[in-house]
């Protein structure tokens, strides 16, 4: 599979994991997909729901929230989602994926990452080293919810 | 009564390549009963080995989360829309495993 996407939209991830330092960001991707090809149209930046760790910790708790922060964690509003997905099906686009950063930290999938990914779902991470943003990657879960999966990142004109 | 369950893109692959499917149902429960025994690939993905929904998995019956109603419970009416919503997260990792 592979992903294909502007300069344009990649800024806009990497400005939104700049902002957000030393959070992790997260966002939605946007598009239509066509055989194993997704084409971004759109990216939403959304709110990183732990910031607010109490409703955070209701909807999906976390083992060790002493450790576990908005700076190592992140977790989508699901209504804010709906919303999003809503307006989107309006538009007649769908939901290729979804973007997070990694605060000075490799843009690798943690054990994580990979126990709470969907299948399908194309996974952008970006690494922001000091506050600069860094590498970006995107992964796609394997079949059997063992390993994400390398995903060609196209990146074209504007 | 029919109630259309819109069907999240990483499991239209599981639901008939379907975006949405309409399925005659009083309670959320009978709905994703119904779903699940006409898209049996669907099962593993919304429902644990012991029959409950995956945590992972967030329902909403048009803009209200079901956990906040009557949960499986909640009754259904025609032309109502239940949402499956993947629940998204992630985070590096933070278990440093060096000696």
């Amino acid at each position: 599979m592979s992903i294909k996407l502007t300069h344009h939209h990649v800024n806009a991830m990497r400005e939104h994991a700049a902002r957000e330092y030393p959070s992790e960001c997260c966002g939605m991707l946007l598009g239509h997909a066509d055989g194993d090809v997704k084409q971004v149209s759109e990216v939403v930046a959304l709110r990183n729901l732990r910031h607010d760790a109490a409703r955070a910790q209701e909807l999906l708790p976390l083992d060790s929230p002493e450790r576990e922060t908005d700076r190592n964690r992140f977790l989508i509003d699901p209504l804010e989602q709906l919303k999003v997905e809503k307006d989107a099906r309006v538009r007649g686009l769908d939901v290729l994926g979804y973007y997070h950063s990694h605060p000075d930290h490799p843009a690798r999938p943690s054990n994580y990452d990979r126990e709470h990914a969907w299948p399908w779902y194309s996974y952008i991470i970006l690494s922001v080293e000091k506050g600069t943003p860094a590498e970006m990657t995107s992964w796609v879960l394997s079949d059997n919810r063992g390993r994400f999966d390398p995903e060609v990142v196209e990146i074209v004109n504007p | 009564m029919p109630v259309r369950v819109i069907i999240p893109t990483p499991l239209r692959q599981y639901a008939g390549k379907k975006d949405a499917v309409e399925i005659e149902a009083k309670t959320v429960a009978e709905a994703l009963a119904g779903l699940t025994t006409q898209y049996g690939d669907l099962r593993r993905h919304l429902f644990t080995d012991d029959g409950k929904l995956r945590s992972f998995v967030n329902v909403y019956l048009n803009d209200e989360d079901i956990r906040y109603l009557q949960k499986e419970a909640t009754p259904v009416r025609e032309n109502d829309i239940l949402s499956i919503v993947p629940s998204i997260a992630g985070g590096m990792a933070v278990h440093c495993i060096c000696s």
